[in-house]
């Protein structure tokens, strides 16, 4: 079972992983707009 | 489009649940393999979702080469980068999988040697658009993306025409499973279809503002620079 438990856990973790860049990015360039917006 | 996008997710974040249900409760418990058969529900219908997506990056790039259409550029790199993370799934699961089973990781036979091939097109692909600033950039990889397509079906059909240590197809020709699994191997692939489009449209979004954010930027620049002089 720790296999299968295994393979379960390390695809949710490569797609939250994918995610959280994903987020990351998109709050990246909301700072570069908002820095765009004060100049 | 707002109100329909959590109202989407909702209904995905269901039916992943369901899905991971019937993998891990009501599918058959296969008499060889045993429990571990079960992460078949998630290794196969990530290949799967990558193909397609693959495939939409296929049909992106000949767009964008014959209209030079941005939007169909955007739609492609976007494909591209989620159907890497489903392939990435499948070589990960893959190896896991064949441990308990085969004995070993890892073997350099026809169908898992052409995956990783396939994979690491994706990734130079993604790496092209990533470091390189020319603007023959979308054009380069739009063929790149059209060269990694046409590999797709060399990995699909490999275990058909080679003898490989990877199982013969368990659906179409040869295939003989058993009709509960393939029934619950349906819901799962559903599940991450509906998953990887999801995903896209977030990061189809994303990509936009990064467009419009980048040539803000350049036009920016643009003007100081005649400012200047």
């Amino acid at each position: 079972m720790k296999y299968l438990y295994a393979a379960y856990a390390a695809t949710w973790l490569i797609h939250i992983g994918y995610l959280s860049s994903l987020v990351a990015r998109y709050r990246r360039l909301q700072r570069e707009i908002e820095e765009a917006r004060k100049k | 489009m707002k109100r329909a996008f959590p109202i989407f997710a909702l209904i995905t974040a269901g039916l992943l649940s369901f899905a991971l249900y019937q993998a891990l409760v009501v599918a058959p418990t296969e008499q060889t393999m045993g429990d571990v058969q079960r992460i078949f529900y998630y290794h196969v219908p990530s290949a799967w979702t990558a193909f397609i997506l693959f495939f939409t990056n296929l049909v992106a790039s000949i767009v964008y080469l014959v209209r030079r259409n941005l939007k169909a550029d955007a739609v492609a790199v976007v494909s591209a980068e989620v159907g890497l993370v489903f392939l990435t799934v499948n070589l990960v699961t893959g190896p896991i999988w064949a441990r308990p089973v085969w004995g070993i990781w890892w073997t350099w036979d026809w169908r898992l040697t052409s995956t990783l091939g396939v994979w690491v097109i994706y990734v130079s692909y993604l790496m092209l658009r990533r470091f390189s600033a020319s603007t023959q950039t979308p054009v380069l990889a739009s063929v790149m993306g059209i060269f990694g397509a046409a590999c797709v079906p060399f990995v699909y059909f490999s275990i058909w025409y080679f003898r490989t240590q990877h199982p013969s197809p368990v659906i179409g020709r040869g295939g003989e499973l058993d009709p509960r699994m393939a029934h619950v191997l349906l819901i799962n692939w559903l599940a991450f279809s509906c998953f990887a489009f999801l995903v896209c449209w977030s990061r189809y979004r994303l990509e936009r503002v990064r467009r419009e954010v980048e040539e803000t930027q350049a036009l920016e620049a643009l003007l100081e620079t005649r400012s200047v002089r």
